[in-house]
C-alpha cells in the first residue's frame, strides 16, 4: 500500500461523499461550541425548523465572555445575553453544556482534552481558530465560521477541500529552559504568518517526540498563527498514557483496542508531504514578540529591528506601522522593554504545567511594583489542581491576582483589559493591534518568560532566574 | 498586508447575537478615533471611496480569528467583492458562505488597482467568466473552485443540499459505528 501521512489517513476515513468539481463532504466526530460564534447558528436551525443531528457528538461551554472574578456578577448586559442564549440553545437542542457554574467549565480547548473528548483520529471542529490545539493528539482539528457551525449542527458534516500537507520537522532537542512556546514562536518568526495557508501541518522530529501532551498542545494551538488551518502530531505512547482513564476515553479492554487503532494513524515511513520545512531546536532561545503579528518576534537577546533590515517595501511598511503602534524604537534591546501588565493564561498556556513553570520562578519573589499581573487557569479543573499544590498561594504571595477560568485577557471580551498605551507580557497567541484592549501593546512569551517579566518589570531570560528553595 | 479579523471587526462588537448590523463597526479602531470621530488618515473615510463595493487589499487578508462577524461586517457595509493577493483559509470560506466573492490576483495587478482607485474608478468583476476588467489596461482572470462559484451564482442553501445526501451520511454512521 502507498505510504500515507496521518493527515491523509484521517481525511480518507472521513469522506462521506465525493464528486468531481466539489470539495469532499467530511464527517465530523466532535463539535465543540462556545457562546460567541454559535448564537446565529442555532437561530438558523430554528428558522429552518432543523434539529441538531448528533447532540451526542456536540459539547458546549462558556469561555470567551465569562468574568474571572466575582463570577456571578456579569457587568456587561450584552455578554450576559450571549451566555444566557447559549444555555437556552443547548437546552432547547439537547446539547450538553458546561456552564459557568459547572465543574467542567473552562476554555474549550483546555477542557476537550481534559475530559478525553479529544482523541486520536477524530475530526474535530469548533467556531474558533485555535481548535488546531486538539491536533496535539493526532486529531484533524480546525476552526470554522458560524455558517459552518450551523452546517455541522444540522448535518454533522462539512464540505472541505483537500488541504496541502506540510511537515515542520524540528531537528534536535530544545535547550534546558527553552519551552514549547519558544519553539512555536520561533517557527512562526522563521516561516511567517502565511506559511501554512491552504495546508495542514504535521510537526515531527526529536524535539516534538520529547514533549509532553501539554507542550504539544501549545505548539499545535498556534498553527493558525502560521496560517495553517490545522496542525497535528502523530500519536505515540505519550498520547496514550495521557488519555488513559479520561472520562470519555474507552476503558479496560476497549482502551487497548482503541490504542491498537490509534497506533495505525501515525504517518507511514516513506510518506511524502507537499512541502517540508525544517528548524533546528538547539538554535532556539527564549522568544519575545515585538510587533503586531505573531511572526514579528525574536530571541530575548535580540534588538527591535530596523524597517530597512527588510528588503520588501511591503515588509518595511508593515514593520514601520507595527513599531509605531508598539511605540518601540528600532535598535532597542528587547531586554530594555519595560512592561506594565503580565497575563498568564489562554488556550495556549493555561494548563497545569504552564502554571507550574511560572510558579517556579515566582516562588518567594515579588511582582515588580510597576506591574499588574494575573494568572487565569484554563479550566476549573486546572484551577483546582493548582490550588491543591498551593500554586495559588505562591502567585498571590508574590502579588499576582489568581482568577477563575476563562479566555480573559487573551482577547479582553470580559472585563480583563489592558489599558491603552500599556504593555503586556502575555502567554496568549495574538499580538494584533488592540487585541488585549484598545491601544494595548502585547508581547507574546512563554509562561516562564512572563513570570520573569513580572518580577523584573522588563523582559529578561527566564533561565537566569533560578528557583528559590523555600 | 496581513489584515487580521480583529481589525476588520474588533472584539467589543462580537457580543451581538444577530448576523446583521455589523457594518457600522467595520475596521472600527482604524476608522474612528477615541472620541468616535472618523479619522481622516484612513482610506475608507475618504470621499471617493464612499459607496465602494469592491475592497482591494494585500496578502493574507482575513488572517487570525475565525469570526464570521468579519464578512458580516464587510457585507453590511456594502462590500460584495474583496480583491487581495491572498486570503486566510477560514476567512475565504466565511466570505463565500455569505455571498462575498474573494478574488486573488497577482501583486502587479493589485498595485495597479491601488493606483487607479485613487480617483473615481470603476472595475467590473465577472464571476461567470472569472475575470476582472476595467475596459482599459486591466484584464485579469482569477481562480475559484467550481463548487464555490456555483454556490455564489445560485445562492444555494448549503445545508439543504447536504441534507439531500442524508442516506449517505446515515450509511457512513452505520459503517463507522459513530458514537458507539
Amino acid at each position: 500500500m502507498e505510504p500515507k501521512t496521518i493527515i491523509e489517513k484521517i481525511w480518507d476515513k472521513h469522506v462521506v461523499h465525493e464528486e468531481e468539481g466539489s470539495p469532499d463532504l467530511l464527517y465530523i466526530d466532535l463539535h465543540l461550541v462556545h457562546e460567541v460564534t454559535s448564537p446565529q447558528a442555532f437561530e438558523g436551525l430554528r428558522m429552518n425548523n432543523r434539529r441538531v443531528r448528533r447532540p451526542d457528538l456536540t459539547f458546549a461551554t462558556m469561555d470567551h465572555n465569562v468574568p474571572t472574578i466575582a463570577r456571578h456578577i456579569i457587568n456587561d448586559p450584552v455578554s450576559k445575553v450571549q451566555m444566557e442564549k447559549l444555555e437556552e440553545n443547548c437546552n432547547e437542542f439537547g446539547v450538553e453544556i458546561a456552564d459557568i457554574n459547572h465543574p467542567d467549565q473552562g476554555i474549550v480547548h483546555v477542557i476537550g482534552p481534559e475530559l478525553g473528548l479529544t482523541q486520536p483520529g477524530k475530526t474535530i471542529v469548533c467556531g474558533d481558530s485555535h481548535t488546531s490545539t486538539h491536533g496535539a493528539f493526532g486529531a484533524l482539528a480546525f476552526g470554522i465560521g458560524t455558517s459552518e457551525v450551523e452546517h455541522v449542527l444540522s448535518t454533522q458534516t462539512l464540505w472541505q477541500s483537500r488541504p496541502k500537507t506540510i511537515e515542520i520537522r524540528v531537528n534536535g532537542r530544545l535547550g534546558a529552559g527553552v519551552t514549547a512556546k519558544d519553539l512555536i514562536l520561533a517557527v512562526i518568526a522563521k516561516f511567517g504568518v502565511n506559511a501554512g495557508t491552504g495546508a495542514v501541518v504535521e510537526y515531527t522530529g526529536e524535539a516534538i517526540r520529547n514533549m509532553s501532551m501539554e507542550e504539544r498542545m501549545t505548539v499545535c494551538n498556534m498553527s493558525i498563527e502560521a496560517g495553517a488551518k490545522a496542525g497535528l502530531i502523530s500519536p505515540d505512547e505519550t498520547t496514550f498514557s495521557y488519555l488513559k482513564g479520561k472520562r470519555h476515553v474507552p476503558a479496560n479492554e476497549a482502551f487497548n483496542e482503541a490504542v491498537a487503532e490509534w497506533k495505525e494513524l501515525a504517518t507511514d515511513p516513506g510518506a511524502t508531504y507537499d512541502e517540508v520545512l525544517e528548524i533546528g531546536a538547539e538554535e532556539i532561545e527564549p522568544q519575545v514578540t515585538w510587533g503586531t503579528n505573531p511572526s514579528m518576534g525574536s530571541s530575548v537577546y535580540a534588538r527591535v529591528p530596523f524597517p530597512e533590515d527588510y528588503e520588501d517595501p511591503g515588509d518595511q511598511k508593515a514593520i514601520k506601522q507595527a513599531l509605531a503602534y508598539m511605540d518601540l524604537k528600532p535598535g532597542t534591546q528587547i531586554q530594555n522593554i519595560a512592561i506594565q501588565y503580565v497575563f498568564i493564561g489562554s488556550c495556549t498556556n493555561s494548563r497545569l504545567s504552564d502554571l507550574r513553570a511560572a510558579a517556579e520562578i515566582v516562588r518567594g519573589r515579588k511582582v515588580h511594583e510597576s506591574v499588574t499581573a494575573l494568572v487565569v487557569p484554563g479550566s476549573k479543573s486546572v484551577k483546582d489542581a493548582a490550588e491543591a499544590e498551593g500554586l495559588d498561594q505562591v502567585f498571590q504571595e508574590a502579588g499576582f491576582e489568581w482568577r477563575e477560568a476563562g479566555c480573559s485577557m487573551c482577547l479582553a471580551m470580559n472585563d480583563d483589559i489592558v489599558p491603552p498605551g500599556e504593555r503586556c507580557a502575555s502567554t496568549s497567541n495574538r499580538n494584533f493591534e488592540g487585541r488585549q484592549g484598545n491601544g494595548s501593546r502585547t508581547h507574546l512569551v512563554s509562561p516562564a518568560m512572563a513570570a520573569a517579566a513580572a518580577i523584573e518589570g522588563r523582559f529578561t531570560d527566564a533561565r537566569k532566574i533560578k528557583p528559590l528553595v523555600m | 498586508m496581513n489584515v487580521d479579523t480583529d481589525q476588520i471587526i474588533p472584539k467589543q462588537f462580537l457580543k451581538r447575537i444577530e448576523r446583521k448590523g455589523f457594518g457600522q463597526f467595520l475596521f472600527y479602531n482604524w476608522r474612528f478615533d477615541d472620541d468616535g470621530k472618523p479619522r481622516d488618515d484612513f482610506s475608507l473615510n475618504e470621499a471617493q471611496y464612499q459607496n465602494a463595493s469592491i475592497l482591494v487589499a494585500g496578502k493574507n487578508f482575513g488572517c487570525g480569528s475565525s469570526r464570521e462577524h468579519a464578512p458580516w461586517a464587510l457585507l453590511d457595509y456594502g462590500f460584495r467583492v474583496i480583491i487581495a493577493t491572498s486570503f486566510a483559509d477560514i476567512f475565504y470560506n466565511n466570505c463565500v458562505k455569505n455571498g462575498i466573492l474573494p478574488v486573488a490576483l497577482d501583486q502587479e495587478v493589485i498595485t495597479e488597482l491601488f493606483q487607479k482607485a485613487k480617483d473615481g474608478y470603476e472595475l467590473q468583476v465577472d464571476l461567470q467568466k472569472q475575470e476582472v476588467r476595467d475596459g482599459e489596461s486591466i484584464q485579469a482572470s482569477f481562480k475559484i473552485d467550481p463548487y464555490w462559484k456555483e454556490m455564489l451564482l445560485n445562492g444555494w442553501d448549503e445545508v439543504s443540499r447536504t441534507l439531500s445526501l442524508e442516506e449517505k451520511i446515515k450509511l457512513y454512521e452505520e459503517k463507522q459505528l459513530v458514537g458507539e
